[in-house]
């Protein structure tokens, strides 16, 4: 067989269709200054971060029109920001929502469901979202080259949108990401560029490469239309609970932005009359070795104090998050709360979700249900309550610290007495036998 | 103490039009100072109006963040450089 060498970059060189929609005009959160559609996400007059400005007269769907659409984050384009209906990236969002009644009984409330990040559609993280928004206004920027500053689950999202899109990708990562997110990037033929330091110095240099060569930094410079997808999670929640609202959400926090767009969605939906009641309490998660949201929440308010993050939740680690204080504010407008724990915690809780869900999260989901567990223990998440996990990224994707935590699987002969010996000595071990459970053969047919 | 200073090309147009400037001072806030004196339509938007960075605005005084480095009082030396960057989301 010959081998056919492959140059990806150059099989990129299809003219991309006209783009179907065009971004929203930007206004600053900080002094309100308004702006034309741009690839810019700060304010001229004060750096304020800019975010899109939707019609407050615009036509919104009822439930029965959302509904029929496909499953897919554009099936809440009304509060996407664009005028008309993207293009690029069709598919992402939708992911499931699973009920656990197990893990409900562990964490002691009423009722318990894992919003399902880990499957999503096509990198297997929450990043996805946030991508399709992005690539779209990239798109109708004119804008040929995209790319991040990421931990890991950003850079497999943007690599897998732009490679299906045809956009040339620029990624930037810590040069000490875990195997699978390199190689998980790597496979989509983007320039991927590691860099020695931390997540924070990722993203410094960024700023200084999307402000130099005009491309269009997913994270950056395209922050205020990217930001926006995660606000999909939210709706979907609701949508999937039968357009209701949880007593309590819990979500892991980097950058802060989840947390930030899952109250904003949550709002959005209630002033659409989509949902009613109470918003949920929103309660964030950190590993305790990069918690400075969480410390802000403690401390009672006042600035970020930015961190050297040493832990195992990689895709948390950011020392100095973007949308932090708004995340803080977030959490303490809803009555929610913080919760920093263990890199071990973190483990239990990548098990814990596992052995009750069948969810295999990665490290970040580990946070997330580590800080469920402190949060159930100081009483704040309640027995009367129906709690949400955001569970944001697949735990294929962070092996390493489960690699010699779980016990090795026996290695037998093709012999079932070597089977019932095993049985045999599960049953000793374990005296309940919730695990082995023998059952009557059943006749033969 | 004579540094340079590297700012975002949409503060260099208040700046006549120049992304890198060299500025005097024996901190970072000194030399801020200079800056804001010699371009006064920077001042509001380097500093609020206590007079401090403001939170979305970080400063890297070579590569590392000043808030671990005494911030404002962080003290340079001939040759530093300062970076001014806005902030970047998550990823």
């Amino acid at each position: 067989m010959t081998a056919i060498a492959f140059d990806a970059a150059r099989a990129r060189t299809a003219t991309l269709p006209k783009a179907t929609a065009t971004p929203l005009p930007l206004s600053c959160t900080n002094c309100g200054a308004r702006f034309d559609p741009d690839p810019a996400a700060i304010c001229l007059n004060c750096l304020g971060p800019l975010a899109p400005e939707y019609d407050a007269t615009r036509t919104l769907p009822d439930r029965d029109t959302i509904a029929a659409r496909r499953p897919s984050l554009w099936r809440y384009r009304e509060w996407l920001p664009f005028e008309g209906t993207p293009s690029l990236s069709p598919d992402s969002g939708f992911t499931p929502l699973v009920e656990a009644p197990a893990l409900a009984r562990r964490l002691g409330v009423a009722r318990l469901w894992v919003k399902n990040d880990a499957v999503s559609h096509p990198t297997l993280s929450f990043k996805d979202r946030v991508v399709s928004t992005a690539i779209n206004a990239a798109h109708a920027f004119g804008l040929d080259v995209v790319g991040c500053a990421s931990t890991g689950n950003l850079a497999n999202a943007v690599a897998a949108h732009a490679a299906r899109a045809g956009l040339d990708a620029w990624i930037f990562i810590p040069f000490d990401l875990e195997p699978a997110k390199v190689l998980g990037t790597s496979i989509y033929a983007p320039n991927l560029v590691r860099v020695r330091g931390t997540y924070d110095d990722v993203n410094r240099l960024c700023a200084q490469v999307a402000d130099s060569f005009g491309w269009g930094l997913v994270n950056v410079n395209l922050r205020a239309y990217y930001g926006e997808g995660s606000k999909t999670m939210a709706f979907e929640i609701i949508e999937q609970l039968g357009w209701r609202l949880p007593n309590a959400i819990v979500a892991p926090m980097a950058g802060g932005a989840l947390v930030t767009k899952l109250h904003r969605g949550f709002r959005e939906f209630v002033d659409a009359g989509l949902a009613s009641g109470e918003l949920p309490r929103i309660h964030g998660a950190q590993a305790a070795g990069c918690a400075p949201i969480v410390r802000l929440v403690e401390r009672g308010g006042g600035r970020i104090e930015p961190e050297i993050p040493s832990t195992i939740a990689r895709s948390l680690a950011i020392g100095n998050p973007a949308d932090g204080l708004t995340a803080a504010r977030a959490i303490t407008e809803t009555g929610g709360w913080g919760a920093a724990v263990s890199d071990a915690d973190v483990v239990g809780g990548i098990r814990l979700l596992a052995e009750t869900t069948g969810v295999f999260a990665e490290t970040a989901g580990g946070v997330t249900t580590a800080a469920a567990l402190a949060l159930a223990k100081e009483g704040r998440l309640r027995a009367e309550d129906e709690v949400v996990l955001c569970i944001t990224g697949n735990g294929l994707k962070t092996l390493d610290p489960l690699t010699d935590v779980l016990p090795p699987a026996p290695v037998i002969a093709p012999h079932l007495r070597a089977v019932a010996a095993l049985v045999e000595h599960q049953l000793r071990s374990h005296p309940e036998p919730s695990i082995v459970r023998q059952r009557e053969p059943k006749p033969c047919q | 103490m004579s540094v340079t200073v590297s700012l975002p090309s949409i503060l260099s147009r208040l700046a006549g039009g120049s992304r890198a400037l060299v500025a005097n001072g024996g901190t970072v806030g000194e030399a801020v100072s200079d800056l804001t004196s010699r371009f006064p339509s920077l001042a509001p938007r380097l500093v609020d109006e206590g007079g401090q960075p403001y939170p979305f605005v970080t400063y890297y005084l070579n590569d590392e963040d000043i808030r671990f480095a005494g911030g404002f009082d962080a003290a340079v030396r001939d040759g530093d450089e300062l970076t001014i960057v806005s902030a970047v989301a998550g990823g």
